[in-house]
């Protein structure tokens, strides 16, 4: 018997995630000339087979991270599987663009590797939605997920990557990093064989991104003012609010953090708030929620995602049981007041303001610190208010009458519907939308001379990458079956009335 | 000045007059005459710079020695680790390291038992020869025409007389040569029915990588087994995922009874061969097992590098990487036989073991000298001098494939400039 064993560690290196870029390249540079009908076969595939396991991964997701509601994550997953897939299905991603008119023609350039961390709070939705995105693009995808969601996101991403190949798309075209860490995400991200980082985490992540030196979209914080005035709706209000807030126990960045109630109907909404299921606190209870919510290290992450019930009995009060949301009235709207940040769980601070110019006040104060640039919700008739708030808070959406953590992410609104929002200069990205196809690629411009002496060339027909002498034949594809229309007519109809069906359930009365 | 620590050199040119004085004048002057000045400083990846600085892609990788690149981060890591620990070691004993590395290697041979351990390719094929001989009693061993395994005793005479000849090393009555792609040639040979094995590489490497017609090594297997001789592979250069499987006799269908692999396994940083052998072919070691002894054979440092090796190539990562660069430089070549088929004619290709073929009898020498000056380090192939070895590693990325490719078109005008200088021309005219 050996009284020792040399102690050797060989795992110090390892270049894995080296020839996984290599692999991306290479797939990357197949996959960019793919042609639309060839690319569509393949999105489609990858979203239904996304769609089909919504619900399997949606537990998978909440028993893994503990954040979130099953039943709202599964909702996620299907809207961002064939719900993006048809979003964004009829839109030329591809190219060539011919404009006779200004004499231009455009080719897609796909972005070519593109690394997207995805979070641990909606991660195989993230997954889903970036994956689909990419290949709408005819980009390579390598996907480093939130070591707390790691399992899921891995199992999710092998699976689309698998569909994807099965459905013509080049070998390696969808990634996962299995064992991310602080050092190796940093790796990658400076990795010159990455063309291109979207990032969606918390802002150290989004800032490291940014400082990579690697092209990136990163997107910060949330922290949503809702202002609700006196020619609002107030059930309605009170129903979408409530709805919000507790739609996937707040997960979504998106989400409202402080009801700003014009001082007319201020009570009268808090009852309409308690009757839509909020549950108001108590002064008492407010302390022990604050003391529990935040500690010296910032936001306790025991509270993310979790049951508003939970929250209360961890604090040591009891809430009725249908009471979805925990609403604590405030008075100060300063950035000490732990309850004007950002809260990724059900407990929305309440507090009555003047009318719109207090709310702009205290909507630039809340999101001084953190959450500019990302989502602000009214509820409101008049237009002159709504216009005067969106132009004035610092949020690059504001949704109207409708639930806020949908309606910014764009489910029931006709924002890009997204899992990745963006939050513009004032909240330190350089995406100001929603991420769309469109921010993972570049278009090539032909651009002809304006004086129309001279003729604009026929480009009718052409195969972009296609030279007069080139021998070299189209990267294998699968065989062009194209969905026959009505086929495709059917599926859109499918999803139409899926997508419509599932917001109806979930957003209750909007 | 050139400080290496150890020693300096004032200027290359030092270097190579002293290499003429004290290593190998022969060597030495012919690449000095041949244009192609080449002292190789430092070395990364698959680049590659001479003492002036030069870069220098490098599609010759020494036959697949530099099949993961020059100085392969995880590979050197690997080696450091376990020279912490561990030494050449005793070979009359047991090792962890050898028994590791045996175990892992018959896991990815199928159909073999024993894995034994050599310093460098040509003792591990005369470990095979003896190993055949043993097993059949019989003494004759049947090679190819222009084959080669290698400079050592037994391994020289299966080779090109130029090998031999020289030391006074061939043995016609033992070593008989037919011609490669002929069955009836090889048949012949086999029915005098005293043939020990047939040694084959699997795609001949210095003969220019002329591929096996289809079905002739299969052909060939069953002859050895109709006429009771044994088939050793060769895979020196075709092993290690470079046809596109683990072994090229993977991809050609066809079960060896002993095989030899080297260079590539020992990640070009500790020299390592192995001899595969089955019960059968192994039995000798049951008998005697030092009847054959290689003090440095299954070095235990060389061990963990060979181990790290069959790790790197059996990651899904890396056999993408192969299909894609044989995709991708099969497209390219196709171009260029079509675009520049006045100098390139032909590409032989088999996953990244690859023969670029020229119009002209002496193309690739011309065409590596081409290469040369374009900043790519390709050897023609000594014995068929038409062919030029195209061997990027399983490693390379589609960036540098791209720029190899690239470099290639740029040095096209200066192949057909130097073809037309070339004194054969006028003489084949």
């Amino acid at each position: 018997m050996a009284t020792e064993t040399a102690k050797l560690n060989f795992s110090s290196h390892s270049d894995t995630h080296g020839a996984m870029l290599d692999r991306a390249r290479w797939a990357a540079t197949t996959f960019a000339r793919y042609d639309p009908v060839a690319t569509l076969k393949i999105a489609k595939a990858v979203a239904q087979a996304a769609h089909s396991q919504a619900a399997r991964y949606a537990e998978w997701a909440v028993k893994e991270t503990g954040f979130g509601v099953v039943e709202h994550k599964r909702l996620k997953n299907e809207l961002c599987s064939l719900g993006i897939f048809d979003t964004y299905k009829d839109t030329d991603w591809t190219g060539p663009a011919i404009d006779g008119d200004r004499r231009l023609v455009r080719i897609g350039r796909p972005a070519g590797v593109i690394l997207a961390l995805t979070p641990s709070t909606n991660p195989v939705a993230t997954v889903f939605f970036k994956t689909i995105l990419a290949l709408l693009t005819r980009n390579a995808i390598v996907i480093c997920p939130h070591p707390a969601a790691k399992a899921c996101c891995a199992d999710a991403a092998d699976l689309l990557a698998a569909e994807a190949v099965k459905a013509g798309a080049p070998d390696g075209v969808i990634q996962v990093v299995r064992e991310p860490s602080i050092p190796v995400i940093e790796g990658l991200m400076g990795d010159e064989r990455v063309d291109l980082v979207v990032a969606t985490g918390g802002p150290a992540v989004v800032r490291a991104a940014y400082r990579s030196g690697t092209p990136a979209l990163g997107v910060g914080p949330g922290n949503g003012p809702v202002y609700v005035d006196s020619s609002a709706d107030l059930t309605a209000a009170a129903a979408r609010i409530v709805e919000s807030k507790s739609f996937d126990n707040s997960i979504l960045c998106t989400n409202e953090s402080v009801v700003l109630a014009e001082k007319g109907i201020a009570n009268q909404l808090l009852d309409t708030l308690r009757t839509a299921g909020a549950h108001l606190c108590s002064p008492s209870e407010r302390e022990k929620l604050r003391a529990f919510l935040w500690n010296d290290k910032g936001f306790n992450v025991d509270a993310i995602g979790k049951d508003a019930s939970i929250i209360a009995r961890a604090c040591g009060f009891t809430i009725a049981s249908n009471a979805k949301v925990l609403l604590v009235p405030i008075d100060r709207l300063l950035p000490e007041e732990h309850f004007t940040r950002e809260k990724l769980c059900p407990v929305l601070g309440f507090a009555p303001v003047g009318g719109v110019d207090e709310a702009i006040r205290a909507a630039r104060s809340m999101t001084r610190k953190s959450g500019g640039g990302h989502s602000a919700a009214i509820h409101s008739q008049n237009e002159t208010t709504i216009m005067a708030y969106a132009a004035a808070v610092p949020a690059l959406r504001t949704v109207v009458n409708a639930p806020c953590s949908q309606g910014a992410a764009g489910f029931g609104t006709n924002l890009g519907p997204t899992m990745t929002i963006g939050t513009g200069f004032m909240g330190g990205s350089a995406l100001g939308e929603n991420l769309t196809p469109a921010s993972l690629m570049n278009w090539s411009s032909i651009a002809y001379p304006t004086d129309e002496r001279l003729p604009f060339g026929n480009f009718e027909g052409l195969t972009p990458w296609k030279t007069p002498s080139s021998t070299v034949s189209v990267p294998a594809q699968p065989a062009r079956s194209a969905p026959a229309p009505h086929e495709l007519a059917l599926l859109r109809e499918q999803i139409r009335s899926l997508v419509r069906e599932e917001l109806k359930s979930a957003l209750g009365r909007t | 000045m050139f400080d290496y620590g150890m020693f300096k050199f004032s200027s290359k040119e030092e270097v190579i007059e002293k290499s003429i004085a004290y290593w190998n004048p022969g060597k030495t002057k012919f690449w000095r005459d041949a244009g192609i000045d080449l002292v190789i400083d430092k070395r990364e990846g698959y680049v590659i710079h001479d003492m002036d600085g030069k870069r220098l892609i490098d599609l010759h990788i020494n036959g697949g020695t530099f099949n993961f690149g020059h100085r392969n981060a995880e590979l050197i890591d690997t080696l450091k680790t376990a020279l912490d620990h561990f030494d050449i070691g005793n070979h009359w004993f047991p090792s962890v390291a050898r028994t590791a590395l045996a175990e892992a290697l018959v896991k990815v041979c199928p159909g073999f038992d024993y894995a034994f351990f050599a310093p460098g390719g040509a003792e591990a094929v005369d470990v095979a020869i003896k190993s055949a001989r043993y097993a059949t009693q019989r003494r004759k061993i049947v090679s190819i025409i222009k084959g080669y395994h290698g400079h050592s005793g037994l391994s020289v005479a299966t080779g090109d007389a130029r090998f031999s000849k020289i030391f006074l090393s061939d043995r016609p009555e033992e070593f008989i040569h037919v011609p490669f792609n002929d069955l009836t040639a090889m048949e012949r040979a086999l029915s005098s029915r005293d043939i020990a094995a047939v040694i084959l590489e699997t795609i001949p490497a210095t003969y220019g990588f002329p591929m096996p017609h289809d079905g002739y090594n299969q052909s060939v297997k069953a002859l050895c087994e109709r006429y009771g001789a044994l088939y050793i592979a060769d895979e020196v250069q075709t092993g290690l995922l470079r046809t596109g499987e683990m072994w090229g006799w993977q991809s050609y269908g066809v079960q060896p009874d002993i095989f030899v692999n080297a260079k590539g396994i020992s990640g070009g940083i500790y020299p390592f061969a192995v001899t595969m052998l089955t019960k059968r072919t192994g039995a000798w070691m049951e008998e005697d097992g030092a009847a054959h002894i290689s003090t440095s054979g299954g070095a235990e440092p060389g061990c963990f590098v060979a181990l790290k090796v069959l790790e790197i190539l059996q990651r899904p990562e890396v056999r993408a990487n192969v299909h894609y660069l044989t995709r991708y430089f099969g497209d390219a070549f196709r171009d260029m036989i079509q675009n520049d088929g006045d100098v390139v004619v032909g590409l032989r290709q088999k996953g990244v073991v690859m023969g670029v073929e020229f119009a002209h009898p002496e193309g690739a020498v011309h065409a590596s000298r081409a290469l040369y000056e374009n900043g790519v380090w390709a050897i023609f192939s000594s014995l068929d001098k038409r062919v030029l070895q195209f061997k990027p590693g399983v490693l390379m990325s589609s960036t540098l494939a791209e720029e190899v490719v690239d470099r290639f078109r740029v040095a096209l005008p200066r192949m057909r400039e130097l073809i037309s200088q070339a004194p054969s021309v006028r003489a084949a005219a």
